[in-house]
């Protein structure tokens, strides 16, 4: 009895006597030794510098796609095509939420930043996965996210992090403790207006773009100020009369105040040239073009702005007058690559939901060629200047790819090493589209149709949430991962799996290719044959991509699947 | 649309309604009604089956009784999409004699068709759909042969997909699909797969699961077995169920009776 009392009294008493002596120990510092204190706060900086020189750090991941080139690429080396099959689990975060997991984590020095649903944002100690600080933002009940309340992960400058919320407000929060230091409210969230993707910062702000494609909003990419918040400048995705690009809504009305042409996914930037591009969703309503005759710019097109003024300098449209959905949020790759075609080799490489592999030149936006990598039918190629020559399917009949096309949200790898660009496929999927006539209703869905699978009665989907069962074999199509070769479009290698894939993907310097599956594998394919080298059965769905980082030299590997981030590295 | 495993927008309002058993979903407004064909007419029947027993109390036979809710002007103050529609049937409307209901996949599909179609449906057409239930039982367990395969509850065999709350979970219109069109309506997961091991042992069985390296099946004796395909030396899925076609036995009343009585299979929380 008197131990148990003995232990149960000392245990807090330690506590209070440890905080006790860190407590003096901070008060010495402060007067002591101001310095070492300003060291501390410093070790938590990460300048613009370091982001456009972010392939130098390896050992970090710094942004969303790795660097602000996009390609999730790492030049780590310890991990090769040899050694990967001796890859052990060394930790897992197990999010607290049971909602879909899709973050790509940060890591700076060891530390590591990552979100979970719906809104919380975590630094964790990356050695171990133990927690330093955690910050839980409730959103508000307004929020209405077409697809769940998901969140894509941070962007770091300066000491704060940056977090873009459901409820469309944008949230820095102090690096060293998870304590806001502003929000800035970006859009009115009962209107359907959401965020769920990383934000990006550049210089001295940070870059968000809006969802709600399916709720008739008026999308938009806007730059607010790290220090203050502020909105520095917007770029509107859908023209207003008297702007270049209102033409081609002029027809519809007022369709473009609802056009949706939304922005989901984080965008990329060229230092040398100072432009920012972005992936730009579908018009709405999304199956009925009737309802908004014309191209609908620049609704299903990447747009270069100016990173200072968020000025257009030039767009690509990759489909015009979308009916089926193609959004363009794809992630845009940013390749240095010398060919016949320009004499910068600035290219951008793009697999777009529409079914078509892009090469564009990314100095003007330029079309330099596009070739299916998927069955595609709604279109039977591209002009010269890239536009689809169309071939509608009519009504009843199965249109390729499906309304979640050729591939969708999950980041593609370009690796410098082989030269290959990598993407994640749905191969032999498609979907029968029905157009209906909607009305806009403020907040509602504005989706303007239905759609089902090739088979009466099979589904056109498979389940998007948690699912055990792999039940929509076959009738969906299947999965694969396909390399590309940027010089001629044509695959070198695919591989080929039974479920589709919602993962991205991670190539490194020696040629390992890391992605996860719906299947609930993590596992590692020879970038250069698509060969089998490793996998690993984590029991979740992959729903973002793989990410490297180092630690003293030591090379590891994360995944989100399912509720848990999973980290690899090689025996000690 | 955003895609996300969350991910796309209306696609996962798709996958949403599939998980309640809607075949169509995503759709609009009161313009929806316009489309009577996407609705099939067995859930229509279905729903107005549910609608006379369990709203007519409050919304009137013609669902016209309440002014603040009237059901048949087209537009619901609380829902435009049919998923919506669903959630304001699920979670009712607070602070109104409206409560949450626990109406199951089937039931939902089938009140939204006749919801959307309520102008239009004549009780008197007759002739489709749903017969007697108890007639229904009486050709599952004699002419149909139902019960030879399928395990309803505690009893039966285990090798076709169980039956016990195929009423809940599968709408009207899919249970008349699966009894007309059984290759046309199997679920892909329920394929027959044949298997031959290395040691050249053969296991044929309706699969459960399936993922680029591994199958899970049951086999014709009721064995859970789990293969690794990479070590079969060979693997072939079929496409033809073991069930006949119905239509091809029954005539339209005893199709609409076996209709009714599968309806009435709802699991062991009802």
């Amino acid at each position: 009895m008197n131990a148990h009392y003995r232990t149960a009294f000392a245990a807090p008493g330690k506590v209070r006597a440890l905080s006790g002596s860190l407590m003096d120990a901070a008060c010495r510092m402060t007067l002591g030794a101001p310095s070492v204190l300003v060291a501390l706060a410093a070790g938590a900086q990460v300048t613009s510098d370091q982001l456009v020189d972010a392939a130098a750090t390896p050992e970090n991941w710094l942004t969303y796609s790795g660097t602000y080139l996009s390609q999730r690429y790492t030049t780590l080396d310890r991990i090769t095509p040899e050694n990967v099959d001796e890859l052990e689990l060394k930790w897992v975060f197990q999010a607290a939420s049971l909602e879909a997991f899709e973050t790509t984590p940060l890591v700076v020095d060891g530390i590591m930043y990552l979100t979970e649903a719906p809104n919380t944002a975590i630094a964790l100690d990356a050695s171990t996965g133990r927690i330093f600080w955690r910050y839980q933002y409730d959103p508000s009940t307004e929020a209405r996210p077409c697809c769940g309340r998901v969140n894509r992960g941070l962007a770091i400058l300066g000491d704060r992090v940056f977090m873009a919320t459901i409820d469309a407000e944008l949230i820095a929060l102090d690096a060293a403790t998870g304590q806001p230091v502003w929000q800035t409210n970006v859009a009115d969230p009962g209107l359907g207006y959401a965020m769920t993707l990383a934000p990006l910062a550049i210089d001295d702000k940070v870059i968000v773009g809006v969802a709600g494609g399916e709720y008739g909003i008026r999308g938009f990419i806007s730059a607010y100020d790290v220090d203050t918040g502020e909105e520095v400048w917007r770029f509107y995705t859908i023209p207003a009369p008297g702007e270049p690009g209102h033409e081609t809504w002029e027809e519809g009305g007022d369709a473009w105040m609802n056009g949706g042409a939304s922005v989901w996914l984080t965008g990329s930037y060229d230092p040398e040239l100072n432009l920012t591009y972005w992936g730009i969703g579908n018009p709405g309503p999304d199956w009925n073009p009737a309802q908004r005759p014309g191209d609908n710019l620049y609704s299903d097109s990447v747009v270069a702005l100016d990173a200072d003024t968020g000025e257009l300098v030039w767009h690509f449209q990759f489909t015009p007058g979308d009916p089926y959905d193609y959004d363009s949020v794809q992630i845009p790759v940013l390749v240095d690559l010398e060919t016949d075609d320009i004499a910068s080799g600035k290219l951008m490489l793009w697999a777009n939901r529409n079914g078509f592999f892009y090469v564009l030149d990314r100095t003007s936006g330029e079309f330099i060629r596009g070739t299916p990598f998927v069955y595609v039918n709604w279109a039977s190629g591209l002009d010269e200047s890239g536009r689809p020559i169309e071939t509608p399917q009519g009504p009843e009949a199965v249109t390729y790819p499906g309304v979640q096309g050729g591939t969708n949200w999950y980041s593609p790898s370009y690796s410098p090493n082989t030269e290959l660009f990598y993407v994640t496929v749905w191969e032999n999927y498609g979907s029968i589209f029905r157009p209906v006539e909607v009305e806009y209703q403020p907040g509602r869905v504005f989706g303007g149709g239905t759609l089902s699978g090739p088979i009466p009665g099979a589904a056109n989907l498979p389940g998007f949430g948690r699912q055990p069962v792999n039940n929509w074999t076959e009738e969906v199509g299947n999965g694969a991962i396909h390399a590309l070769d940027p010089r001629t479009g044509e695959q070198v290698w695919r591989f080929p799996t039974t479920d589709i894939s919602h993962s991205g993907i991670l190539t490194t310097a020696t040629d390992v290719l890391f992605t996860g599956s719906r299947e609930g594998y993590f596992y590692a394919l020879d970038a250069r044959s698509g060969e089998l080298l490793w996998r690993e059965r984590l029991g979740g769905q992959g729903a973002n991509g793989p990410m490297s980082y180092s630690l003293d030299g030591e090379q590891y590997v994360a995944i989100a699947m399912g509720v848990g981030l999973f980290v690899y590295g090689l025996p000690e | 649309m955003q895609g996300t495993i969350g991910g796309p927008a209306p696609a996962r309002l798709v996958a949403f309604a599939f998980g309640l058993g809607l075949l169509v979903a995503v759709g609009g407004t009161a313009a929806a009604q316009q489309h009577a064909g996407q609705y099939d007419q067995v859930d229509i029947e279905y729903g107005a089956q549910i609608f006379a027993q369990r709203c007519v109390v409050c919304h009137g036979e013609r669902g016209d009784l309440l002014p603040e809710a009237n059901l048949r002007s087209g537009t619901y103050r609380n829902a435009s999409s049919d998923r919506e529609l669903s959630r304001v049937l699920t979670d009712g409307v607070p602070n109104t004699a409206m409560v949450p209901t626990g109406y199951t996949g089937s039931e939902l599909t089938a009140l939204v068709a006749y919801l959307r179609n309520i102008t239009t449906y004549d009780p008197t057409a007759g002739g489709v759909a749903l017969g007697d239930p108890e007639r229904g039982r009486e050709l599952a367990e004699g002419a149909g042969g139902c019960i030879y395969c399928h395990r309803i509850g505690a009893e039966g065999p285990r090798y076709a997909p169980p039956l016990t709350d195929a009423g809940a979970r599968l709408s009207a219109a899919t249970i008349r699909r699966i009894l007309v069109d059984p290759n046309g309506a199997m679920l892909p997961a329920s394929r027959p797969v044949r298997a031959v091991t290395e040691d050249g042992e053969v296991i044929v069985g309706r699969r459960l699961n399936e993922d680029t390296f591994t199958v899970q099946l049951i086999t014709q004796d009721e064995r859970l077995v789990a293969l690794d395909k990479t070590t079969l030396r060979e693997y072939t899925v079929g496409t033809e169920s073991a069930m006949q076609p119905y239509g091809e036995i029954f005539d339209e009343a005893e199709l609409a009776d076996l209709l009714a009585w599968v309806l009435t299979l709802q699991g062991f929380e009802r």
